[in-house]
């Protein structure tokens, strides 16, 4: 992947009398992303270096990627990373975390890995109330292996395996893994945030903060969703893909905080959420 | 612990030279007959003494990735299992291959295949050392026969599991693991310093300092070419050790007619069919493989040139039989004799098979 | 010298700890010892087993299949291990429970009626110090002084107000058995 020499692309930039509106964080490397325009990852990436950078713990940060179209997530951010097995990344940082507990530490992981293979770690991670800060991207779909049906594809969403829609009958229901793990005390602040335009992109970065700034605290798990497009997976332009995102997902998955504090947040009704949640039946 | 005449089961020796080795942290999963081993470290509590980590995964699977990811920050980091639980641990032994991190991982081994027994058996040979997951790799493999070298060899582990950055696997059986013999402790080692831990791991990703840039721990490699360099470097790492790290032990060699070749507790039940051998004129000897991988294929070969026949004893259908007739290159009449399953061979049966598979 | 024995009875009479305290007796002699059990479902209420070596020598092989010496506290151990006594080896068991007599003629055989002895005076919980006492008596082979070595390191130091107990039924097992054949 070829890097460009961003320092002297912006001397000459200047020079043509361009003005600067915005620098990118040095927590960022400035390798070339490999994700598709349009997608969250990269900015979930910023959010995420940007926290790292303003709280001033480059230095004491160790991430953890996943399997997934993250996977190369280590070339991205300029802290210590590891790369885990599909779905062992919440183990890998336990232990990161336990072993060095003066380090910042995250995993950085999409649905098919937090919310299939690695359920199990990831549950037990939360269960333990591992002080560690959890994001997961769900985009409803493997975007890596080509747009498979992952654990939170919706009920009649068509993916490579669903290309009739999924069907509760044959694949069971979308897992809503965030309100799951609100259910157990070892979670300590539980959101679900997005990053489709400013705004929403301006509440997960606080969103982020806080569950970084929770590591502090020693009082258990933070976990960050961000719901995400996937505009190639999803066959749509990245316009086209928000547009849908907030149509079908947000029904699906309600963006906002849902347990902060250790406390359920005001307003939402877990029970309702896991158990009685209505189910949007795409056409 | 200071040094101190004890008596002591297999799996609480290596619980204590976790402890006395300064091991950063242990992450396991109960499994007989190897559970003795958490749960000694449990009731020592080294966390308060020594600052260890010790934590109960909820798979053996999470286990193994922890080993990874406490490993990865350069620290010591240790797992234990028996045959079924290790087997679960195969992904994550490549990865920390892969990945090169040191580790230490203690197999208890008991009778297979699927859940098996809980009985001692020696049938996971082929899954240490021929490569129990995917890819080129191998896990420096030593095999104690008593519960001093459970101890022992646990300091041994660590000096080459950082000399080489690369995990090493201590197989050991049920029979090894649940029987109380003598044993010497040692002299406690300090965990190490913070300095220690960057001069020892300065690959470690335990937070990247100013002056250097960010540690990278992982396996995946898209270029084709690129991973085949690394495949290369990981060949020559284990070529070292072929000719550096190889153990074995001899006895009664020099004047033998006929050697049995054996490793772990099979090797102590030769031994004495070695002697019921020697009482009635029959001029046996031992050739004890302590590591599995490196196999000491020079010096076996060497030995075997002088004797007439080998009689490889193991508890498993024939395993490390394969490795002995690669080193003699088949020049010498080689046989198997094990019983497996769990069933543990009696010193007479090994004498038996070889005066009937060998002397006949 | 080296003496291989097994002890074998049911789960719960005490044959493992019976077998550690042995052998940890031997170990303060400065003898070579090792202590190998059965284990799994059997220790839970079934049949349990251990073999101990004692030795001036370096042990070969924890594992043995003939013993010196077999103690045996039920039928079930002694149809198992009568044949694995050694020629003119020894045989002790206590007649509780027992209805097959052992019938080796090529070793010595003698009985403990530990049990019985145990619960008349209400000392079941030593009972296999009992039986112990009486194995020491015809094999002396770890003096008085490092058995009580080997009760304080076999047992925990808040049980140790118990060790004089568990002497004294190490003395009434010696004075317990009784030859029903020699050789």
């Amino acid at each position: 992947m070829a890097n460009i020499d961003i320092e002297a692309r912006k001397q000459e930039l200047l020079k043509e009398g361009y003005t600067e509106v915005y620098t990118k964080t040095k927590v960022l490397t400035d390798a070339v992303m490999h994700y598709c325009p349009g997608c969250g990852h990269g900015t979930t990436h910023r959010l995420i270096a940007e926290v790292i950078d303003e709280m001033g713990i480059q230095d004491k940060t160790v991430g953890v990627s996943p399997v997934g179209c993250s996977v190369l997530a280590y070339n991205y951010f300029d802290v210590d990373f590891q790369e885990a097995a599909h779905g062992r990344a919440p183990a890998v940082a336990t232990a990161v975390k336990r072993l060095n507990p003066e380090c910042y530490v995250f995993t950085y992981q999409g649905d098919g890995d937090l919310a299939a293979i690695g359920t199990a770690e990831t549950i037990h991670a939360a269960n333990r109330g591992e002080n560690i800060t959890m994001i997961f991207v769900n985009n409803g779909i493997y975007g890596m292996t080509g747009g498979q049906m992952a654990p939170t594809t919706l009920v009649g969403m068509r993916s490579a395996t669903t290309p009739y829609g999924r069907r509760v009958d044959l694949n069971g229901y979308p897992l809503r893994m965030t309100e799951l793990l609100a259910t157990l005390p070892g979670t300590y602040y539980v959101t679900r945030q997005s990053v489709q335009n400013p705004g929403a992109v301006r509440k997960a970065k606080a969103a982020i903060r806080k569950a970084f700034e929770n590591q502090k605290l020693g009082k258990g798990l933070s976990f960050v969703e961000i719901l995400s497009n996937c505009n190639s997976g999803w066959k749509m332009t990245p316009v086209a893909a928000n547009k849908w995102m907030e149509d079908n997902m947000m029904p699906n998955y309600p963006v906002g905080d849902i347990k902060v504090d250790g406390k359920i947040a005001e307003g939402i009704d877990v029970n309702r959420l896991v158990l009685d949640h209505p189910l949007t039946v795409m056409q | 612990m200071a040094r101190e005449l004890k008596l002591m089961k297999g799996n609480e020796a290596i619980a204590q030279a976790m402890i006395a080795s300064g091991t950063d942290g242990y992450f396991g999963y109960p499994i007989t007959p190897q559970s003795e081993v958490m749960e000694t470290l449990m009731a020592e509590k080294p966390w308060e003494t020594t600052g260890m980590v010790v934590l109960q995964a909820e798979s053996e699977v999470s286990s193994i990735n922890m080993v990874y990811g406490g490993a990865a920050t350069g620290k010591k980091v240790a797992t234990s299992s028996s045959s079924p639980g290790i087997s679960l641990m195969q992904e994550g032994l490549t990865y920390l291959a892969g990945a090169e991190i040191p580790c230490v991982i203690v197999n208890v081994m008991r009778g297979g295949p699927g859940l098996g027994t809980i009985q001692p058996s020696q049938s996971d040979y082929f899954q240490s050392v021929k490569g129990g997951g995917h890819g080129d790799y191998q896990l420096y493999t030593l095999a104690p026969a008593s519960v001093q070298e459970m101890y022992d060899f646990v300091f041994d582990a660590w000096d080459i599991a950082f000399k080489y950055r690369n995990p090493v696997l201590i197989l050991s059986d049920g029979a090894i693991g649940q029987c109380m013999e003598k044993l010497y402790t040692r002299d406690n080692i300090a965990r190490w310093t913070e300095e220690e831990r960057r001069k020892n791991a300065p690959w470690g990703t335990f937070g990247k300092p100013a002056d250097r840039g960010h540690n990278i721990i992982t396996s995946l490699e898209l270029e084709s070419a690129r991973q085949e360099v690394f495949n290369h470097k990981l060949q020559a790492k284990y070529a070292e050790m072929k000719e550096k790290e190889v153990r074995f032990e001899t006895i009664n060699c020099e004047d033998a007619d006929y050697i049995f070749v054996a490793y772990g507790s099979s090797s102590r039940i030769a031994m004495k069919a070695m002697q019921m051998a020697r009482e009635k004129g029959i001029k046996v000897g031992l050739f004890r493989l302590i590591t599995l991988f490196p196999f000491p294929t020079k010096q076996l070969a060497e030995v075997a040139k002088r004797v007439k026949g080998i009689l490889c004893v193991e508890m498993s259908a024939g395993q490390m039989i394969e490795d002995v007739k690669l080193a003699t290159e088949c020049n010498v009449k080689t046989e198997h004799f094990g019983r497996f399953g769990g069933i543990i061979p009696t010193p007479t049966e090994v004498l038996e098979a070889l005066e009937n598979k060998i002397i006949k | 010298m080296t003496e291989e024995i097994i002890i074998a009875g049911f789960g719960g009479q005490g044959v493992l700890s019976m077998g550690k305290i042995l052998a940890y007796s031997g170990v303060m002699q400065n003898k070579e010892v090792s202590w190998m059990p059965s284990y799994g479902p059997e220790m839970r209420g079934g049949t349990a087993n251990v073999s101990v070596i004692i030795s001036d020598e370096r042990i070969s092989s924890p594992i043995i299949n003939q013993f010196d010496t077999a103690i045996i506290l039920n039928q079930q151990s002694l149809d198992k291990f009568e044949a694995s006594v050694k020629p003119g080896g020894l045989l002790i068991y206590d007649p509780n429970g027992i209805t097959h007599e052992p019938t080796r003629k090529d070793i010595n055989i003698y009985k403990i009626a530990a049990t019985a002895k145990a619960q008349e005076l209400g000392i079941s919980k030593v009972f296999n110090m009992v039986v112990l006492g009486g194995f020491l008596k015809l094999k002396p082979i770890v003096d008085k002084q490092y058995i009580h070595e080997g009760l304080e390191h076999s047992l925990p130091q808040r049980h140790w107000n118990l060790i004089p107990q568990n002497e004294e039924a190490i003395e009434i097992g010696k004075g317990l058995i009784e030859a029903v054949q020699t050789l």
